[in-house]
């Protein structure tokens, strides 16, 4: 690449953010990663660890004043990894600095990574990768087309609105004048279109953006359409119209031409504020975050003070409130609900899809949650080229919409740990993959862009990749009954329910994990007890093949002495709120698991890392290694003896989660 | 003296209960001499609630009209808000609370009315005491002893009567230091690291007062705490100003040019009533039902609640830190050394010491330093 003036420097610390810590090693800069690789030439003989950062993962490069020991390079990735490099040559400094500052201000998409990232596929397996997802299925699935809702191909060509997809869903009664009408009537020409048909009460959520009301502007088409939604559900006689912006920003759209529905000259619905701020606002209160836990020696006070001011955990939970809020009209009223902002395409799809994954246990599955982001912010046009800053654009059209729409997610896990089959880690790999852009479905702003770019042709899905490895994605406490009991989630938004997020946006600062991970030792115990489930069903084999009848497996095998507590009946469990809520029944089998892991403890290290680690993508390797404390690579780690002194890292954050 | 005397009204019907986070209850309520007993009478449930009544932190209590509201704050940070109907036995009621909730007299409280069906009190008492550890701990043999100076708990009161000293000092040595320290709580042994032999020691404050006494048998007592190794560290948990006013109400510090083997550092700890205001602080928080994060991000900072446990830790860590990595022994002390240090010295063992996190080892640990 022309732009490389120097392709390694040596000699280069890695300083660490929150210590003095460093380590030595070599940067090389390649057309696509940066790579720290620690050197060995030190006394620790083992082979150092890597950093792959990806230029597209790179928010920020600054370069410092020089100091006696070399030129702080100062790198901040919208991963939120912040690494500090200190380069002893002023020279090598700028030069990767400069290269650095052409590389990622990628000016066509044909630059971005996800045109030259090859996992060695072939035609047709890349195709069947991006068949993965069908959205047709998926409202076949919902139960749409049905005796109110049918399939338009009104925006065939993207003549009526550029930023929809081609297939839309609209209620019969709504004829071709109507929709047309309503389009020009509304910003950007985003009418209103079904997004998630509730089957059980027949009630429909539906999309759109503002109307351009201004001041009295009215238009028959598209109260005509609403009158349609309204009619196609038999159980409510109105429609909750929900914009999500503060009143306030809504009023003042009103002096654009632009505005919201006046409920005097619509018949049936219900108009109601949400009041999730904009994505300027979204942006600084993120920027602000940041800032805070990236301080060193950061004080509680400050912590806690700093959290509060950024407001983003207020921005959160806004979200989660108007989700919520959605649900309850959908699930308890049978209403149908309308959901629009300014444009139809940030808060609308962060409202629409929390909604929708509160409502059905379909999108808390892995499936169901790709299928969902396809739906709801891929093909509805969340602007994902220019929110994630893929090409060399407005800085402020850059935001952390999607982001948010995950962390809520996150939040939704941590209440309710069991209605979940993927776990953060999945959660954290979308996001990785939304800015990496390595792969296509994230690249470009609107379905009518990607099918330009021929990205099915060119580039690889992402969700065929993580669908390969969704062993690793699971989460150990999902149980599909539970869902089944409750398909409905009703979160609880009290404050205290809102945590900060450590593993997102400290994933990469190795010092803030806690040292045991729970999750991983859950993983292992479940690998290990299918592991003797499965010796046992061999064994049992193999005793009938003697022609041994089998001991009747209900008595249960003698455990082992050592564990004499083990073998009384458990007293029965204290009557108490916090015992309350893990499920009897799991926690015995649970205890079994502990039981059963003594006996296996060998056979538990002979597992190796390639059944956790990601292959394909050089770049989760080494994020493998700053996460692998908390996730997969569980072997070995039994076998070793824990030291006997707990050493205390006293992160201030990690205290409050 | 009855508790029945106490007992106006011990049942009350109808009786609504109302509890943060859950719907309200009808039912009965009972008074008992140690409990107050809620049941409900809707059909189809059977929910309970057995309230101890020493349990209870405050109550307030509220008339209007027949009926009245009492409203009970408990220690374990329960609320609960029970409308009484009719006005007499509401207020007969509360003010049985009260006076079964405080009884005066410790043989008329709650342990010696309890009898669980499967212990007796013949069984053995108590877990670890400090001849146990004594015994327990082989290593300590070569250089600690077992001294009773405190048979009769008259060289300290609050300290059990055998406790753990280095061997080389006599018991006559003993009650002179304890003497020199604040309510006789004399430096003794709390806790050995195997690891390197090294320990950790805890009393109170030395009585230096403003024309900085000192005592020899003190200094000589904690010499021979650090023997032949070159250093030891004194933690102490105020700060070196609040050190100095100290010395004014006679108290003090161990000053450098006496003990020049031992290095002090100072950390400052809330105590008593500012860690109880930051309680109630942050209990107040958590009970704030306003929807809003800002407002209890801000109380949740104000309580200072947890920049108190992040000292404690931080203190504790930094005690583990002088034993283990740097392998000296180290004298945690306060004012009375009952209430920091105890907390302090807890803690770094559970930081050290893996059989302190088994669960039988942490109550022996409870036992051991908070009790005894």
């Amino acid at each position: 690449m022309e732009h490389i003036r120097t392709p390694k420097v040596e000699q280069v610390r890695l300083v660490d953010r929150f210590s003095n810590k460093s380590t030595n090693g070599t940067l090389y800069l390649t057309a696509t990663h940066l790579i720290f690789v620690e050197g060995s030439s030190n006394n620790s003989a083992s082979a150092g660890q890597e950093i792959w950062i990806l230029h597209h993962h790179i928010a920020s490069v600054e370069k410092q004043s020089l100091t006696t020991t070399g030129c702080p390079l100062v790198i901040q990735c919208r991963n939120f990894r912040v690494v500090h490099f200190v380069v002893q040559r002023e020279r090598d400094c700028h030069d990767v600095y400069s290269s650095l500052l052409r590389l990622l201000r990628p000016v066509y998409y044909e630059e971005l990574y996800a045109f030259s990232y090859n996992p060695k596929q072939n035609d047709q397996q890349r195709e069947e990768g991006w068949q993965l997802i069908d959205l047709g299925a998926e409202f076949e699935r919902m139960g749409v087309p049905n005796d109110q809702w049918q399939h338009t191909d009104v925006n065939r060509d993207y003549k009526v609105c550029e930023t929809y997809p081609r297939d839309l869903y609209v209620p019969i009664t709504a004829s071709k004048p109507i929709i047309v009408g309503s389009s020009k009537f509304r910003s950007k020409g985003r009418f209103p279109v079904l997004t998630y048909f509730y089957q059980e009460k027949k009630a429909a959520v539906c999309r759109c953006s503002q109307p351009l009301s201004g001041f009295s502007a009215r238009c028959l088409e598209d109260e005509s359409m609403l009158q349609a939604i309204s009619k196609a559900n038999h159980n409510s006689h109105f429609v909750y119209v929900m914009d999500t912006r503060p009143k306030l920003n809504a009023l003042a759209n009103r002096a654009a031409g632009k505005g919201y529905e006046n409920e005097d000259n619509y018949s049936n619905i219900r108009f109601q504020f949400v009041g999730i701020e904009n994505i300027h606002v979204m942006r600084a209160s993120l920027q602000k975050l940041l800032e805070v836990i990236g301080a060193r020696s950061l004080t509680m006070s400050d912590y806690l003070v700093g959290l509060e001011s950024s407001g983003w955990l207020r921005h959160i939970k806004a979200i989660v409130d108007a989700a919520v809020f959605l649900t309850k009209a959908v699930t308890v009223e049978g209403a149908s609900v309308l959901v629009h902002c300014s444009d139809g395409w940030d808060r609308t799809a962060q409202v629409c899809a929390l909604g929708s994954l509160l409502m059905d246990p379909y999108y808390r599955t892995i499936k169901g949650l790709m299928v969902l982001i396809e739906k709801d912010w891929i093909s509805f046009g969340h602007k994902f080229a220019d929110r994630c800053d893929q090409l060399d654009g407005d800085p402020k059209e850059v935001s952390p919409i999607f982001t948010q729409f995950l962390e809520c997610v996150w939040q939704l896990t941590e209440q309710f740990p069991h209605a979940f089959e993927y776990s953060e880690w999945f959660l954290l790999q979308i996001h990785e993959h939304v800015h990496s852009c390595q792969y296509g479905n994230f690249l470009g702003n609107n379905q009518r862009q990607r099918e330009q770019l021929q990205l099915g042709e060119r580039t690889h899905s992402l969700w065929d990749f993580l669908m390969s490895e969704k062993q690793n994605y699971l989460n150990p406490f999902y149980k599909p009954s539970y869902s089944e009991a409750h398909p409905v989630l009703e979160p609880s938004t009290l404050p205290y329910h809102f945590k900060f997020w450590r593993n997102m946006y400290h994933q990469f600062d190795r010092a803030m994990h806690p040292r045991q991970s729970i999750l991983k030792t859950i993983l292992t115990l479940k690998e290990n007890s299918r592991k003797a489930e499965s010796e046992l069903q061999a064994l049992e084999t193999r005793l009938q093949k003697l022609g041994v009848t089998p001991i009747a497996t209900s008595d249960p095998p003698a455990p082992p002495p050592t564990r004499d507590q083990r073998t009384n009946p458990l007293p029965p469990r204290p009557d108490s709120l916090i015992l309350g809520a893990p499920i009897n029944h799991k926690e015995v089998e649970r205890r079994e698991e502990e039981d059963e892991q003594d006996e296996v403890g060998v056979e538990a290290t002979e597992r190796t890392d390639t059944e956790r680690t990601v292959e394909g993508s050089s770049g989760t390797e080494s994020r493998k290694q700053s996460y692998g404390e908390l996730e997969g690579t569980c072997n070995g780690e039994l076998a070793k003896v824990e030291p006997a002194v707990v050493s205390l890292e006293l992160g201030v954050a990690r205290m409050t989660c | 003296m009855e508790f029945s005397d106490h007992i106006k009204t011990a049942n009350v019907e109808d009786v609504v209960l109302r509890q943060p986070l859950h719907p309200p209850s009808r039912g009965t309520l009972c008074i008992t001499g140690h409990h107050l007993l809620f049941s409900e009478r809707e059909e189809g449930s059977s929910q309970q609630v057995l309230l101890l009544l020493r349990n209870i932190d405050a109550i307030e209590k509220r008339m209007s009209g027949s009926s009245g509201t009492i409203t009970i704050k408990c220690k374990d940070l329960r609320v609960l808000q029970l409308d009484i109907p009719g006005m007499e036995q509401c207020l007969n009621i509360s003010r049985s609370i009260e006076t079964l909730s405080c009884l005066d007299n410790v043989s008329e409280m709650y342990p010696f009315f309890y009898r669980p069906t499967d212990l007796s009190l013949q069984d053995q008492w108590g877990l670890s005491t400090p001849e146990k550890h004594y015994t327990q701990m082989k290593e300590l043999h070569e250089r600690w002893r077992l001294s009773s100076v405190n048979k009769s708990y008259s060289v300290c009161p609050s300290y059990p009567p055998a406790v753990i000293v280095p061997n080389c000092i006599d018991d006559e040595t003993l009650k002179k230091v304890a003497k020199f320290r604040q309510g006789g709580r004399f430096p003794v042994l709390c806790y050995y690291h195997r690891k390197n032999g090294m320990v950790i020691m805890r009393s109170s404050q030395p009585l230096t007062g403003a024309n900085r006494k000192r005592c020899k048998e003190d200094e000589l007592l904690l010499q021979a705490v650090i023997e032949d190794s070159d250093k030891g560290f004194i933690i102490d948990t105020r700060s070196s100003q609040q050190v100095q006013q100290a010395r004014m109400t006679g108290g003090g510090f161990e000053s450098k040019s006496f003990y020049n083997c031992w290095k002090r550092l100072h950390r400052q700890m809330e105590r008593g009533k500012a860690l109880q205001e930051s309680l109630i602080k942050l209990v107040e928080a958590c009970s704030d039902e306003s929807h809003n994060v800002d407002r209890w991000l801000s109380k949740l900072e104000n309580s200072k609640w947890l920049s108190h446990v992040q000292t404690a830790l931080s203190t504790a860590g930094l005690l583990a830190e002088c034993v283990e990595r740097d392998g000296h022994s180290a004298l945690v002390h306060g004012y009375e050394g009952t209430d920091c240090s105890l907390l302090i010295c807890t803690l770094a063992q559970l930081i050290m010491d893996p059989f302190c996190r088994t669960l039988e080892g942490f109550l022996a640990l409870l036992e051991r330093e908070w009790v005894q």
